[in-house]
């Protein structure tokens, strides 16, 4: 497989180097401290006032490990997505933080940030929007190669997309077509080969399979997590569904109103959940089985998320949380240990009062 | 046979006891440029008042297209309905005049659809429109519409509906949208309503919230529900049946307990394997292989045929019958069909 | 209302879920009943195989399809000949003046094979001849103008559309100031500045004032393109800025454009004819079909057909652009018919 090359070829740029290094399994790949992204809001059509900021991403800090898959969990507009824009760099972050192995990201430019492209891919959550529907599969796939020429020789690239239209599981004969000749499953392949490409370390799936029908969905996992084998990748993986994030990642974050509200395995978090929006994101999943009906627990949150622009002051949850109390207004919870937990339910979470569940 | 005139409230009285609708052997087809696209090729299915079935398919199933038949709300043409009954209490629609229709439409049989803020109409206020069904179906005046619309807006648990009632779509969450939806859909107080992916495009934690409320109603109101949708989660928190659809046609329908239980063709069962089990961590899933067929070229004889791992010669070249599914002894089981020729077999293997 | 004409959600449209998926390696899954695990696909048949269909082939070959565009094109192509070649159309010289065939003389069958058969105008001149020999004016005007402002407009709302900020404050703000100028009035004021007027003279009052209703297009197009997922995805391969613009964005973004710019093509050759009628665009001895129709209207009362028919020919080019341009955008977007 031409695909798995180890070291680039040609590290002309300091970046390109420190990138360059081996980073071991388990070690941090990728630290994210304090990120934040907020969108101004303005008034005016020439002379713009700022007149507030939606807070898409504010204050998120994780590490992701070489080789694993953290899944990212939330609701619509919690901001996983921006924050998945902001780690690929396609929005500049407002503050904050942003280190591959080590080395500062997010407010690279020109070769740098070039170079931190190759490492760092991505696959879309839309397999229609995200081809070029006036390009050949061909050209989509070889543009990575076009544009950093380095990492196929002009005359090994027609191979070298074969090789991962192959490795995607599509014939490679398919090389002359065009996307609106695939199906939505297809696309999301031809997408995933359009990733990994330029042998990046790191993709992140923004929801890769949510646009999928159900019987192709679980091909494209098995898909995901056989290449992650393959090609030693971490994946970042946000989805909405729960099922499918805890099926396929190592550790879960959840994701609540531009912060990250509770991380930990992925036990910790699914049968050990300690902050109190987790608990509801978790009973509120309709469960696959008509038998749970009865015995079902669900925790039907009252009212709906706040708007990013003016979020509450101190735990951003209190406003529909049944824990909710003084505290929670004053102070902002951080995201940490509690002292008094014990067994799985130690892991972090930004809940004053965080504990397990009691089963009722 | 009942008349127009006792299409009104009285009707309920009448003791009429067959199932509320009932499709009978629906096509529909749409001619395109590209050849004829059998979207729907034969679909049987009832529903009674109080019960809920729920329509299980992927994209291209044919699930939206039955309902958007029964409810007469296809563009015809290019859609067309080749053959087919639908019964409304007995009666069927397609013979019936447009006017006839129409009074169904909406006083009847109402629906409500995924995406709400493209049904409401962005330029009045909701609680204009949610008066307006009472305005031109009941002739009531402004003033008794306006306060049926607060009345509405209450029942669906919109908090502080007297003073939401002038604000307009954008100013509701998507949630709140779709619950202004099923008032609008409740407000003829309708015999039948047809969800269609009611909560697809909502979170979680709301998608809950709406489907209680939508299953309350429904107990509250003695309503037949038809929730068509791709999510097998869903399914099982409110459906009292299930007819699972694949290229046009049902393959498989069984009460909603049983079906999970034992499923009794391939598809369904393929369905239901591939939902990531806690005990699959780190495996791989199990996926369906191959693609959902294109409906201008559906595979002859049984059209799972490509994908089915039980295929043999006989599913390349007839098309098997929804045969009814019955224990090894021969007790029939109640309300169960399978169109697969292996269906004990699949049965046992569940 | 939930009963009326609902938008029916895009997935719950049979047509568009049967559309992308194509259908010849289903059809061949669907006859053999292979395995298909991981989608894997070997082609059966070689000479079966589907070609490679792009957007543009589509349109193309649904272009074919309408006889709508077949006629536009028929008559395009012969009057683009005539442009070019008017001698191959006629023999007579549309100047050649002969004051004993004057309007006021009835044509008869000996005129056919004169070059007079149209009749002749207040000068004696054949009006066949000067129909043939005036479409020059009009379709270089038309062309010239079409190019020049899906030029200029073409960059101007890339720029706009693909920047954004104050570039696309700027070019904004220039746009609307262009668009209050009446494409007529502004040309009337600008021709008289020119102390020859010739075609090239026409041509460029007509780009300088017309541009801007392509710029607004292109930047629309440009902007909704520029948001897709595809786009998106180019920049998170570190695609530049040329990439991004020609690769991406240029092909998806000029559709609206070229329909735009065809259907334009009709009026600035209406412009161009108006002007020459107003007097203030070509004047004689340059022939064109709007100096003719000014000078006809002087005797419209005895001689109608001197007016009829170059106004005539005017309507048909006029009305053949138009027509392609019609054509070109069902092809293009099947959505907006």
């Amino acid at each position: 497989m031409t695909v798995n090359g180890a070291t680039p070829v040609g590290a002309t740029t300091p970046e390109e180097a420190a990138f360059a290094q081996e980073v071991q399994r388990g070690e941090p790949i990728l630290e994210v401290r304090d990120l934040r992204k907020h969108f101004p809001l303005t008034k005016g059509i020439l002379f713009k006032k700022q007149v507030g900021a939606v807070k898409a991403v504010d204050g998120v800090s994780f590490d992701l490990m070489q080789g694993e898959t953290l899944g990212i969990v939330g609701e619509s507009g919690c901001g996983k997505s921006t924050l998945a824009k902001v780690l690929m760099n396609l929005e500049p972050a407002t503050t904050g933080s942003v280190k591959y192995k080590g080395e500062e990201i997010s407010r690279l430019s020109g070769a740098g940030l070039k170079a931190v492209r190759r490492n760092i891919q991505m696959v879309f959550q839309d397999p229609y929007t995200s081809l070029n529907p006036r390009m050949t599969v061909g050209d989509i796939i070889g543009e990575p190669f076009e544009i950093h020429p380095e990492v196929a020789p002009k005359g090994d690239r027609r191979k070298a997309v074969q090789d991962l239209l192959d490795v995607v599981g599509l014939n490679p004969e398919y090389i002359n077509r065009y996307p609106h000749q695939f199906s939505g499953g297809q696309r999301q392949r031809i997408g995933i080969a359009r990733g990994l490409a330029l042998k990046p370390e790191i993709i992140i799936c923004d929801e890769p399979v949510s646009a999928l029908d159900v019987s192709v969905q679980a091909q494209v996992i098995n898909l995901l997590e056989s290449l992650q084998g393959e090609f030693n990748l971490s994946y970042m993986f946000i989805a909405h569904d729960l099922s499918i994030v805890r099926h396929i990642s190592d550790r879960v974050g959840v994701m609540y109103l531009g912060r990250i509200v509770e991380i930990g395995t992925d036990l910790e978090i699914y049968d050990h959940a300690t902050h109190p929006y987790t608990q509801a994101l978790l009973s509120a999943v309709p469960v696959p089985d008509p038998t749970a009906r009865e015995s079902r627990d669900r925790i039907v949150l009252t009212g709906d998320v706040p708007s990013p622009a003016n979020p509450p002051s101190g735990c951003r949850f209190r406003t529909r949380c049944w824990k909710a109390q003084e505290k929670c207004e004053r102070e902002d919870p951080a995201l940490t240990v509690r002292a008094w937990l014990e067994g799985r339910a130690r892991h972090d979470s930004a809940c004053h009062f965080a504990g397990e569940r009691e089963n009722v | 046979m009942s008349t127009v005139a006792d299409q009104g409230r009285p009707a309920r009285e009448e003791p009429y006891t067959g199932p509320l609708l009932d499709v009978r052997n629906l096509h529909v087809e749409f001619r395109t440029r590209d050849g004829v696209v059998r979207a729907v090729n034969g679909v049987n299915y009832s529903v009674s008042a109080g019960e809920t079935l729920a329509v299980l398919g992927e994209s291209g199933s044919g699930k939206s297209v039955t309902a958007q038949a029964v409810m007469g709300i296809l563009d015809m043409p290019p859609a067309a309905i080749p053959e087919g009954e639908l019964l409304f209490r007995g009666r069927d629609m397609l013979k019936m005049s447009k006017e006839e229709r129409r009074k169904i439409r909406g006083q009847k049989i109402a629906m409500i659809f995924q995406d709400a803020l493209s049904s409401l109409n962005p330029v009045l206020p909701v609680g204009f429109q949610l008066g307006e069904m009472y305005r031109a179906h009941r002739g009531s005046n402004r003033k008794d519409a306006k306060a049926k619309a607060v009345e509405l807006m209450d029942r669906v648990r919109i908090p502080a509906a007297k003073e939401r009632v002038g604000d307009y779509p954008h100013q509701f969450s998507g949630g709140m949208r779709q619950r202004i939806m099923i008032a609008m859909a409740l407000a003829l107080e309708p015999d039948l309503i047809i969800a269609d992916e009611p909560t697809t495009a909502l979170d979680v934690t709301v998608q809950a919230q709406v489907m209680d409320l939508l299953a309350e109603l429904q107990a509250e109101y003695h309503m037949g529900l038809i929730l068509i949708t791709h999510d097998l989660g869903v399914v099982a928190d409110v459906a009292d049946k299930i007819a699972v659809m694949y290229a046009g046609r049902i393959v498989e329908t069984a009460p909603v307990h049983e079906l999970y239980a034992r499923p009794a063709h391939p598809y369904t069962r393929g369905l239901l394997d591939s939902i990531p089990r806690l005990d699959q961590k780190g495996q791989e899933l199990y996926a369906i292989k191959g693609l959902p067929p294109n409906l201008l070229r559906i595979p002859a004889g049984c059209a799972f045929n490509p994908r089915c791992p039980r295929a043999q010669e006989i599913c390349r070249q007839k098309v098997p019958p929804l045969a009814e599914v019955t224990e090894d002894d021969g007790t029939p089981l109640a309300g169960r069909g399978s169109a697969c020729f292996f269906w004990k077999e699949t049965l046992h293997d569940g | 209302m939930p009963d009326r004409n609902e938008p029916i959600p895009d997935d719950h449209d049979p047509l568009r879920n049967i559309n992308p998926t194509d259908s010849d390696h289903l059809d061949y899954v669907g006859q053999q009943g292979l395995a298909v695990e991981q989608e894997t696909l070997i082609e059966p048949d070689p000479a079966k195989r589907e070609q490679a269909r792009s957007l543009w082939g589509d349109a193309w070959r649904d272009l074919r399809r309408r006889p709508i565009f077949l006629v536009s094109t028929v008559l395009i192509v012969l009057l683009i000949l005539i442009a070019i070649f008017p001698g191959l159309f006629t023999g007579t010289d549309p100047r050649a003046s002969d004051l004993i065939n004057n309007y006021l003389r009835r044509p008869d069958w000996t005129d056919f094979f004169g070059g007079g058969w149209f009749g002749y105008d207040g000068q004696g001149r054949s009006i066949y001849a000067r129909v043939i020999y005036g479409a020059r004016a009009s379709i270089t005007v038309g062309i010239c103008v079409t190019l020049a402002v899906t030029l200029l407009g073409g960059m101007a709302g890339m720029a706009a559309g693909f920047f954004g900020g104050w570039s696309d404050a700027v070019i904004s703000r220039i746009t609307d100031i262009f668009f209050g100028i009446p494409l007529l009035l502004g040309a009337l004021v600008l021709l008289n500045a020119f102390s020859v007027r010739t075609v090239w003279s026409v041509v460029i009052a007509l780009a300088f004032l017309g541009w801007t209703q392509l710029a607004r297009v292109m930047r629309g197009s440009v902007i909704t393109v520029k948001q897709s997922d595809y786009v998106v995805a180019g920049r998170a391969l570190g695609a530049g800025t040329s990439r991004l613009m020609f690769r991406h964005i240029l092909p998806n973004a000029i559709a609206p454009v070229i329909v735009v710019a065809t259907i334009a093509l009709g009026g600035y050759i209406t412009a161009e004819a108006t002007l020459s009628f107003l007097g203030i665009g070509l004047q004689d001895p340059t022939i064109s079909w709007g100096v003719d129709i000014s000078s006809a209207q002087k005797v419209i009362r005895q001689a109608p057909f001197v007016l009829f028919f170059p106004a005539a020919a005017l309507s048909i080019t006029v009305l053949a652009f138009i027509m392609m341009g019609d054509a070109v955008r069902d092809a293009l977007d099947p959505k907006l018919r």
